[in-house]
């Protein structure tokens, strides 16, 4: 076999190597100028015939040049950028009018969902298992501590940006007609932000977790009507086996259903509603006359 | 004072968010209000000169006629988003690098932390539970809280401000909001986070915390001081002084705004009216109960057989 192979290459070898190998000529400037005469049609398909290949072409369908007909494709041609509009305000992207708070919080989103689902790849959401997994990730895995921490922190800092992002708006009127609706999907958004930082909270399944969690989960059993120690609770029925305590923990007490529970909500069902929310929010934006301003101020004298 | 007791609060890993929350707020407080008082200088001059009124541009941001009023996303705006991108990633890491996420013992139900916190954000809830029964600090009151923020819209009925910082066009708006925001919940927040020790007492910055301390504090519910017994005495009296508490604060903000904003009374619908006031009275409400509980040692204002308030 080994011969055969041997064969073969070589003489696949011979059939390639004999065009690069020209005759010899007298002097070495010639020699030179012969590959670059040769390496000038690769020189010209680097310096810009690749664009004009059928490949290229079908994954860039315009030009990068600094056209506004271009520039304006470059984002409405792109499906990730196509959230944004061709133009917008000159004053809107100043950095001191919106401080980017609403695209820092959903970058800070992305970089969740990104080191969520890598900290998936080591975690079981089991009684036991769980607190051992986050030891393997701070000592085994090969940057766990890192992936651990950063998921942490950014969950932590989309809190604070979403509440920053939240005074922006309201300090700038954002929420005026005709953005009144947007304002409620985004009230909405904080409290699945906060949500989705609480049920993170349980996952290490250590004192911290599991207190912080009991206390914040006793608040539901004093549920009025729902709640077995809330106003109305237990003359309608409700114990500490039925209520709507019961139905967020999966038990009476903070345990492995709780824990089960709290990673269901966390990795799966409150980011899907979280994302679906996000998604209106962007559409919303764009269908309500792009972001507010920096409008031109208005005078009282000439309110209608 | 015990330095190293508020470095610990200080240092412990999850509670670092909250400095940086307290460095953030006042900078873009700062950011905010300098572009508002901006904003009304210009406004004010506009006022005072119909003929610049035709002509200015009507921003504080350079200007200049040949400008075309938008620009391109490409590359404006995109390349500021991926500055911001990167700037955001590489402080990530950096904190990521330098501050570990705390990790305690395994989780014991029979080893009760003291105190035992929520996560810090909901701080300011806890700190609620000081002053109400759990089903309001936990339920309403977030309830309301959530209720209020989405009210907002459709109870401003000022058209002045969108799209731009303003204090002298907005102030009650912008009042409201900054009490609530900064007050009800940022320092509810630090209060319950850097204030409240063991038993959930109250640890002055630098106090050290003590396990063994004992609550001599007594509280009494309001209608006790006014020696009224019996169930259904203390019930009428608690309504009452609700509804009259409701009602003084209801009718003060009322005068208030007759006489400073006349037109925004004009301007709102009989039901927006209600529904502005019945959110704005719930919020006086828990500043009273606050500082009633805090000051005077008053448990309960309404006291009755199934539920206090």
């Amino acid at each position: 076999m080994s011969h055969d192979d041997h064969g073969h290459g070589h003489g696949h070898g011979a059939g390639t190597e004999a065009p690069e190998a020209p005759p010899v000529n007298d002097t070495e400037g010639s020699l030179l100028n012969a590959l670059r005469a040769k390496a000038e049609p690769l020189k010209k398909f680097m310096g810009g015939e690749y664009k004009e290949t059928q490949v290229w072409k079908s994954i860039f369908r315009h030009k990068l040049d600094k056209s506004h007909r271009n520039r304006s494709l470059a984002v409405l041609s792109n499906v990730f950028l196509h959230l944004h509009p061709a133009r917008i305000n000159r004053n809107a992207v100043r950095y001191n009018f919106t401080w980017g708070m609403g695209g820092i919080t959903f970058y800070l989103f992305v970089l969740l969902t990104l080191t969520g689902t890598l900290l998936m790849f080591y975690f079981h959401p089991s009684k036991g298992q769980a607190y051992k997994d986050i030891m393997y990730l701070q000592n085994d895995v090969p940057f766990g501590n890192l992936l651990r921490n950063m998921h942490r922190w950014s969950a932590h800092a989309m809190v604070i940006t979403t509440w920053i992002h939240m005074m922006r708006v309201f300090l700038t009127g954002s929420y005026k007609p005709p953005r009144e609706f947007n304002w409620n999907i985004g009230v909405l958004l904080l409290l699945f932000t906060m949500l989705l930082s609480f049920t993170g909270y349980l996952l290490p399944d250590d004192q911290l977790g599991f207190w912080a969690v009991t206390v914040g989960t006793n608040m539901a059993r004093a549920t009025p009507i729902l709640g077995h120690e809330g106003p109305l609770g237990p003359e309608l029925g409700f114990t500490a086996f039925n209520d709507v305590r019961f139905a967020l923990l999966g038990g009476s007490v903070v345990d492995a259903n709780a824990l089960l529970r709290a990673y269901i909500w966390h990795c799966i069902a409150i980011p899907i509603i979280a994302a679906v929310l996000m998604i209106v929010h962007f559409w919303r934006i764009r269908k309500d006359g792009a972001i507010s301003g920096h409008a031109p101020v208005m005078l009282e004298s000439e309110v209608k | 004072m015990d330095w190293e007791q508020i470095w610990k609060l200080v240092a412990l890993p999850d509670n670092v968010p909250i400095v940086l929350l307290l460095v953030l707020l006042p900078f873009y407080l700062w950011m905010a209000f300098s572009q508002a008082f901006k904003n009304d200088r210009l406004i004010a001059r506009l006022e005072a000169d119909p003929d610049l009124r035709k002509t200015h541009h009507r921003t504080t941001f350079p200007h200049h006629p040949s400008w075309a009023p938008t620009v391109h996303v490409w590359p404006h705006l995109l390349k500021r988003e991926f500055i911001a991108m990167i700037i955001v990633t590489a402080f990530m890491i950096v904190w990521s690098i330098c501050l570990d996420a705390p990790l305690e013992e395994p989780a014991n139900p029979n080893l009760t932390m003291n105190p035992s916190k929520a996560p810090w954000y909901f701080l300011g809830l806890q700190e609620l539970l000081v002053y109400f029964d759990p089903w309001i600090a936990g339920v309403v009151l977030p309830s309301i809280i959530l209720g209020g923020l989405m009210a907002i819209p459709y109870i401003d009925t000022n058209p002045l401000g969108n799209g731009y910082y303003t204090w002298k066009q907005r102030k009650f708006a912008v009042g409201t909001f900054l009490f609530g925001f900064i007050v009800l919940w940022v320092v509810m927040v630090v209060i319950g986070t850097f204030i409240r020790g063991p038993g959930w007492l109250w640890f002055w910055p630098g106090q050290t915390w003590d396990h063994h301390r004992v609550d001599h504090e007594v509280n009494y519910d309001l209608h006790a001081y006014f020696g009224i017994e019996g169930t259904w005495p203390t019930f009428f009296f608690g309504l009452g002084f609700l509804l009259a508490l409701g009602g003084i604060t209801g009718a003060l903000t009322h005068l208030f705004l007759k006489k400073c904003y006349p037109r925004m009374l004009q301007s709102m619908s009989k039901l927006q009216y209600i529904v502005m006031m019945q959110f704005w009275v719930f919020q006086i409400i828990v500043v009273v109960k606050v500082i009633a509980r805090l000051v005077f040692h008053v448990k309960n204002f309404w006291v009755t057989p199934w539920f206090n308030v």
